[in-house]
């Protein structure tokens, strides 16, 4: 059985965090467990220690890239990577994406440097497309205030930018990682070219069944974010809730057709 | 046998939220393995007395042995003694109370009150952190969440009361946990519905430094979906015997110590 998770991340030495080798590895160890074949990840810089983790510097950004290549490269039936940039470094990011995908990235991480539907980010739509691959966008569900530590941009903005690059797919990042997500959903339900990702620490009663009304099941990607039993809570529950064929598109096939033809070929049987 | 201590009936008031019917949560608990569920009254959590909830509370266990009632109290009311006198006769496992959705301070002079009845008549107080994530709740839905300080308060008013505290993460059991004493931290039960599995692994940290033994199982059905805290199980590497205390043998050694 494939299953595809559209939402990983992954620590490194140059973040804070003294137990990033433990984190990665019980990530990896808890996705054997649970069937993942594929983790699709991206690191944000450097996690804060040298840049904000949501405004990641140029330099903290190469240096986040490179390691997730190199975490590709170790394991490469395992391991995806999409290439973070920050949308305020205009040349940087391209370059940044051209040398990554070059390498073996298969999709673009945007987190919250500047809101979705800023024109800053149309050269980067412009260069997913000519590169053909998705762009993950970090969302607050329904964004009623600025938070600190952020330019978080919600389901409508992402709508706005997705309708300006119809060709682009966009994924919509953690419904379930906090915020209203029936906002969200009712945001992108008449977006084609914006996909679901249903990770986030959120397993809500409901939020299944609300999804596959909003967007049906070919539009739904699965991932975890940083909560794994999450994303296999709601795995769980969409094997209840749905026919093992809709079931199946949600683990990978829908994963497999939005990201660069044979790029997952490793992971997807 | 799994025993799930944090269940509701009834509705929400700020989302659509199924599956609050009798019926529909014991499709779940089948689906889930779940045998025996201890039900609050969801809707009732925002009445103005939410003892009224409580009848439908104890007609349902009276209908369906694999329900317990988890009757509330609402300390400010001039009821709250009979309620709580009728609870024991009901013989529920514990009471609950939801001290900022009364607007109640919630280690204020009602729920010291409350506590040291509890404690007199042997009941466990039931207590959640949240209902909802606090990024996600409806503008009007503005009852603070439970602050660990309180719990900590709480439990020092009498050294009889045992504290169900559902709803709660890391950070909230360590401040609780840490801010007691041993005696104090071991009348203390946690359910795990709020604390995050790998890859961050807080309850299997949990676990080895707070004690697996003050651990029990609890979903927050139907606002949550089940399966997430047979999830968190499946994902820690137990003995059969360390899965089976967290399911319902903490539980019984809990309600036990207060039998004796």
């Amino acid at each position: 059985m494939t299953l595809i998770d559209v939402h990983a991340h992954f620590f490194h030495p140059a973040g804070p965090r003294a137990d990033w080798a433990e984190r990665n590895a019980s990530r990896l160890k808890a996705g054997e467990r649970m069937g993942i074949t594929c983790h699709i990840a991206s690191i944000l810089g450097s996690w804060g220690r040298t840049s904000p983790t949501y405004f990641p510097s140029p330099a903290d950004l190469s240096v986040g890239n490179e390691t997730l290549l190199a975490l590709q490269r170790g394991l490469p039936s395992q391991i995806r990577g999409y290439v973070c940039v920050n949308p305020n470094f205009g040349s940087h990011a391209l370059a940044e994406i051209d040398r990554c995908l070059a390498a073996g990235m298969v999709g673009i991480k945007l987190a919250a440097s500047r809101r979705a539907d800023d024109p800053l980010l149309d050269p980067i739509c412009a260069s997913a497309r000519s590169h053909g691959v998705p762009i993950l966008h970090h969302i607050w569900q329904h964004r009623r205030r600025d938070w600190p530590g952020q330019e978080a941009s919600d389901a409508a903005e992402l709508a706005t930018l997705a309708a300006r690059h119809p060709e682009v797919v966009f994924i919509l990042a953690h419904l379930a990682g906090g915020g209203d997500w029936l906002h969200s959903l009712h945001a992108v339900r008449a977006l084609p070219n914006i996909y679901v990702d249903l990770s986030g620490s959120g397993v809500d009663g409901g939020m299944l069944e609300a999804c596959i009304d909003a967007v049906g099941t070919g539009r739904l990607l699965w991932g975890a974010d940083i909560t794994l039993d999450t994303g296999w809570a709601k795995l769980r529950y969409l094997e209840h809730l749905l026919e093992e064929d809709a079931c199946e598109a949600i683990r990978w096939r829908n994963a497999v057709s939005v990201f660069p033809p044979n790029s997952l070929l490793a992971v997807s049987g | 046998m799994r025993t799930d201590i944090n269940t509701f009936l009834g509705r929400y008031p700020f989302r659509r939220a199924p599956g609050g019917s009798p019926q529909a949560l014991l499709e779940s608990m089948d689906r889930t393995d779940i045998a025996e569920a201890w039900i609050s009254n969801l809707s009732a959590i925002f009445w103005r007395d939410p003892t009224e909830g409580n009848g439908v509370l104890y007609q349902a266990a009276e209908f369906q042995p694999r329900f317990r009632p988890v009757p509330a109290i609402h300390p400010a009311l001039p009821n709250w003694r009979d309620a709580l006198k009728e609870a024991v006769e009901r013989r529920a496992p514990c009471v609950r109370a939801d001290p900022t959705f009364y607007a109640l301070e919630p280690d204020g002079s009602e729920m010291r009150a409350l506590a040291a009845a509890c404690a007199g008549a042997g009941l466990p107080l039931l207590l959640a952190v949240r209902l909802e994530d606090a990024r996600q709740r409806h503008p009007n839905d503005v009852a603070a969440e439970l602050p660990s300080s309180a719990v900590r308060a709480l439990l020092r008013t009498d050294p009889a009361l045992r504290l169900i505290v559902t709803h709660a993460d890391k950070d909230f059991v360590e401040q609780v946990h840490f801010g007691s004493t041993p005696p104090e931290a071991q009348r203390l039960l946690w359910d795990i519905c709020w604390i995050w599995g790998p890859p961050e692994d807080h309850l299997a940290l949990l676990l080895k430094t707070v004690g697996l033994d003050r651990f029990t199982f609890g979903t927050g059905l139907p606002l949550r979906l089940p399966e997430n805290s047979v999830a968190k199980l499946d994902l820690l590497d137990l003995s059969p015997e360390h899965r089976l205390q967290l399911e319902s043998g903490n539980l019984q050694a809990f309600l036990a110590g207060f039998r004796s």
